[in-house]
């Protein structure tokens, strides 16, 4: 006689902290297929699964635009918040003042930070606010169909054959010169590229700006435009074959002399940096700003590491704030005595 | 000049003046601004202060730094009035600038100090001249010639304090006060002018004007405190732990006090960290983006501005109203906006600030008229935003900011601070869940959680009007409509928590004046002219906040006219009230407005009521 044992289901594939991805995804993208957006909402869900971080620690932000519709798309246990137009960086400042221990992910767009929001990112990145600002670039507007942004390269084309004159805003320069401690550009159609830059994000301590080419399909993927799939796969030029050890696992790979840089990030993470091709170090912003300006000679599009600076204070630093976040400081921590009150008054009588 | 409260003297003495004005005058410094006169003028301000006499103070001054006029009227009155006088009593001329046209403008009797070269006594005969040659004096006593300019102002105290019988022991105690514990060597040699200027009067000057200062008991256990910095103080007692701001006159010192005040008061003793974080914001569009970003997070937020502030402030505002996140919004209202008349005062902003941006937006006021109800009402406002989850503006002004008032001391909050509908892990453990814009308790007011929230089902996104009860993104007609008539709902709730009028019937008036804010001064003063010289009875309402309560509607109906005394042009606190009154309490509302940038007076007030009575 034999008895059908019903097999077990397959045990469901949690990470580290015992979740299971669900957690980590969002509701159902409406951006159009093949947007560059939805590749990066992707490395976010997988980035975060992968690493176990608690989604309820994150605040997600955006400011308005296609790509910061994408905050709902990814992590639905963590509080999003999808303010104005060009304003993410503000409200972002502010959620981090509030409660420093939230792990900030901002997205934006390059209308959103290169052109409305322009002054805020400027002033985000002069705080060194700790927070993950990533740009998803294809230097188009997508919801008001298809005009030009600040980041459109000159001599790019629009769909109707307009062509731009104007000097692009490069936001990653503008990173490198004004205060953001890790500067990384990467292309949404480079998995392995852009999973690795985001986990070191999360093991930086400081601004980080990550600028993604995340080309728009429907209004900016077409010949003569600078931003569209084919263009930058055939103009990438990759800085470092990037490797990323989390702090809780054990290196085993032995390097051999000058084939790698190694970085200890500020949470103990290990960034290994291979070099590609030419030297480039990541530490030297002169260096990073020359390179720069010299891919766009070139009309290369760098990508990797661009800039990495540890150590210097964030905003949080220069405010001397105490250790608890101010949002869950009570009465007791907040009101002054009576006695301060009345000391006050006698001085003013 | 003064034509009542004249107290006759018994005796006559030499040419002297037959009679004296008792504590009922205004003085008036006027200087060139930078030239350290504002010492001098707090020092005066407070002795008589000092001496038991009600005072106020208004600084009238230019948007520069430093050469232009500006103009310090010192008011006291023993009847308690610190309302802006129209008339200058005592006039201290010390820029020549302006000199000829103080003195043209002083009424018939009034008394003029001025720097002897400038021979105003030239300019009419109706007038007592005090001349003192302010240059020779300040030599002796200020060796170092870089101070003199500064010293020079010292002197006109001394003199003033001895032609108005000030007593110069409080004239001391006020200026050693004034320089602090840290600056004894600058006190001492302000002090040395002081003297020199009163010793001059003395062997000088023979007195012919008849105000005087006597010594009464009408300041005991008072302070002396500008709005802003009782605001400031209002905002830490109630536990502000994120201030963003831009600066902008007459906002700037409300957080810049703040600062002072933190630094000594919120730093933990053990470790030396701050419980509080303030950032000087690139714009006021990143300042209030941060106070949203902070307030959604958890954190007792603010800013402080003034109009043009609150215009860049517009967008977010309307985002705070329907994505429902607190926020204390201060506005030191001046005049208009680009160069303007920033330093000039004006309650300009009632409208705006009630619907300020765009859709269906609608926001809760709150009117302080006083220090202590700038120090009260911060402590509502943070209260105030938590409980409804929206954006609150405290309207001040910049008379009310600025100026040096004379206030009761802040009474230390008993109420303890409230935080609102948060739930907490424990409260979702219990729960299983939360629906963030459903009306569970029928008050409109639905429960938020706070980002960092341990628990799965904390998390909600946020955005601005398209959303659904669950804070779904929706589109939806239903949805949209469900939500706005909810946020009706809350603000009908408001109602029962603002802060009441402050309402005095007069049983036998049938006129009612109202006002909100600093109008009250010239109002409360206005109401005793009209009946000492109209005999008209008035009953009186002063608001605290909008919306309004009831209290409005049975203030209109006990009388048959009702005047609307404001600072603006356009009579805005009446159009807000014409939005919510019946026609029948609309046909009996009267305006009265003044909107030239001064401190409104009494006199204006009831000038205006009687020739609109057709008295």
């Amino acid at each position: 006689m034999s008895a059908t044992i019903p097999a077990p289901p397959p045990p469901k594939k949690v990470n580290r902290i015992g979740l299971d991805v669900l957690p980590y995804k969002g509701s159902k993208t409406t951006l159009c297929a093949g947007c560059g957006h939805n590749s990066i909402s992707e490395r976010i869900v997988e980035v975060f699964y992968e690493l176990g971080i608690e989604p309820w620690k994150v605040a997600k932000m955006s400011g308005i635009g296609c790509s910061s519709k994408t905050p709902a798309y990814f992590l639905s246990q963590a509080h999003g918040f999808n303010s104005v137009h060009g304003r993410a960086p503000a409200v972002s400042t502010g959620a981090l003042l509030a409660n420093k221990d939230l792990i900030g992910i901002v997205v934006t767009g390059d209308g959103d930070t290169a052109s409305i929001g322009i002054g805020q990112f400027i002033h985000m990145l002069r705080r060194n606010v700790p927070l993950i600002y990533i740009i998803e670039n294809n230097g188009v507007y997508g919801l008001t169909k298809g005009q030009f942004s600040a980041t459109a390269d000159v001599g790019s084309t629009q769909k109707s054959g307009v062509v731009n004159q104007l000097t692009p805003i490069d936001c990653c320069l503008l990173g490198i010169e004004l205060g953001a401690t890790l500067v990384a550009r990467s292309f949404s159609g480079d998995k392995k590229q852009l999973s690795t830059i985001l986990k070191t994000c999360l093991s930086h301590r400081g601004l980080c700006v990550v600028d993604v080419i995340s080309p728009c399909v429907t209004f900016n993927d077409h010949v003569g435009s600078t931003k569209s799939y084919t263009y930058v796969k055939e103009h990438e030029v990759p800085l470092q074959d990037l490797s990323y050890v989390p702090y809780y696992e054990e290196i085993h790979v032995e390097l051999e002399e000058g084939e790698a840089r190694e970085v200890t990030l500020h949470d103990g993470s290990l960034l290994r940096l291979k070099k590609l091709g030419r030297e480039y170090d990541p530490t030297d912003k002169l260096a990073a700003i020359q390179a720069l300006h010299q891919a766009e000679k070139a009309q290369e599009v760098l990508t990797g590491i661009l800039y990495l600076e540890q150590g210097r204070d964030t905003l949080i630093d220069m405010l001397g704030l105490c250790d608890e976040p101010l949002a869950s400081l009570g009465e007791d921590r907040l009101r002054p005595s009576r006695e301060a009150l009345e000391m006050i008054m006698e001085e003013l009588r | 000049m003064s034509t009542i409260d004249v107290s006759p003297v018994a005796s006559q003495v030499g040419g002297e003046s037959a009679y004296r004005i008792v504590n009922d005058f205004s003085i008036q410094v006027a200087t060139v601004n930078g030239s350290g006169s504002q010492t001098a003028n707090n020092v005066l301000m407070r002795s008589i202060f000092q001496m038991g006499v009600p005072v106020s103070g208004k600084n009238l001054f230019p948007s520069n730094i430093a050469g232009l006029p500006t103009w310090f009227t010192i008011r006291a009155n023993r009847h308690g009035w610190i309302a802006r006088k129209k008339e200058i009593d005592f006039l201290v001329a010390m820029n020549p600038e302006t000199a000829r046209e103080d003195v043209m403008k002083l009424e018939e009797g009034s008394a003029v100090v001025y720097d002897e070269p400038l021979k105003l006594n030239e300019l009419r005969g109706d007038l007592h001249f005090y001349p003192v040659p302010f240059d020779k004096l300040v030599a002796p006593v200020c060796p170092e010639p870089k101070l003199r300019k500064l010293v020079r102002n010292m002197i006109y105290d001394g003199v003033v304090a001895h032609l108005l019988s000030i007593d110069l022991e409080e004239m001391r105690k006020a200026l050693f006060k004034q320089f602090g514990p840290k600056k004894v060597k600058a006190a001492e040699l302000n002090w040395n002018a002081v003297l020199a200027g009163r010793q001059f009067a003395m062997d000088h000057l023979r007195k012919t004007d008849p105000f005087v200062i006597e010594r009464m008991d009408k300041t005991a256990g008072k302070i002396i405190i500008d709005g802003n910095s009782a605001a400031a103080l209002g905002c830490i007692f109630a536990g502000c732990t994120v201030v963003t701001w831009y600066p902008i006159t007459p906002s700037s010192s409300l957080v810049e006090t703040m600062i002072g005040y933190l630094k000594r008061l919120r730093h933990d003793k053990k470790t030396g960290k701050a419980t509080y974080a303030v950032v000087q914001a690139e714009d006021e569009l990143a300042a209030i983006g941060m106070v949203i970003g902070a307030s959604w997070a958890g954190a007792r937020a603010m800013t402080s501005t003034s109009g043009p502030g609150i215009s860049l402030m517009a967008e977010f505002v309307g985002l705070g109203y329907y994505a429902e996140v607190p926020a204390v919004i201060f506005d030191v209202q001046r005049v208009g906006p680009s160069t303007g008349l920033p330093t000039r005062t004006m309650q300009g902003d009632i409208l705006s600030n009630a619907f300020l941006s765009h859709g269906d937006t609608k926001h809760p006021l709150f009117f302080p008229s006083s220090p202590a109800e700038c120090f009260q009402m911060a402590q509502d406002a943070f209260d105030f935003a938590e409980r409804f989850q929206t954006p609150v503006f405290v309207n001040t002004d910049l008379d009310l900011g600025m100026n040096n008032w004379m206030a009761d001391p802040f009474e230390y909050p008993t109420k303890p601070f409230d935080r609102g509908k948060v739930l907490s892990k424990e409260d979702l453990d219990r729960l299983g869940g939360f629906s963030r814009y459903k009306d569970v308790d029928g008050d409109g007011v639905a429960y938020r959680t706070l980002p960092g929230t341990p628990h799965p089902a904390a998390a909600y996104f946020t955005r601005g009007s398209g959303h659904n009860e669950k804070a779904a993104y929706s589109e939806r007609e239903d949805d949209y409509v469900n939500n706005v008539d909810r946020l009706a709902r809350k603000f009908e709730t408001m109602r029962r928590y603002v802060p009441k009028p402050e309402v005095d019937i007069n049983p036998k008036a049938r006129i009612g004046i109202i006002c909100c804010g600093t109008s009250r001064w010239a109002c409360e003063e206005s109401r005793d002219q009209l009946l000492r010289e109209y005999g008209i009875e008035t009953s009186y309402l002063r608001l605290k906040a909008f919306p309004f309560t009831e209290e409005l509607s049975q203030f209109i109906d006990q009388h048959d006219r009702v005047y609307v005394v404001e600072q603006n042009r356009d009579a805005q606190l009446l159009c807000l009230m014409r939005l919510e009154c019946s026609p029948e309490r609309i046909a009996k509302l009267r305006s009265i407005r003044y909107y030239g940038g001064m401190p409104l007076d009494a006199r204006t007030v009831t000038d205006e009521l009687v020739a609109k009575e057709g008295l």
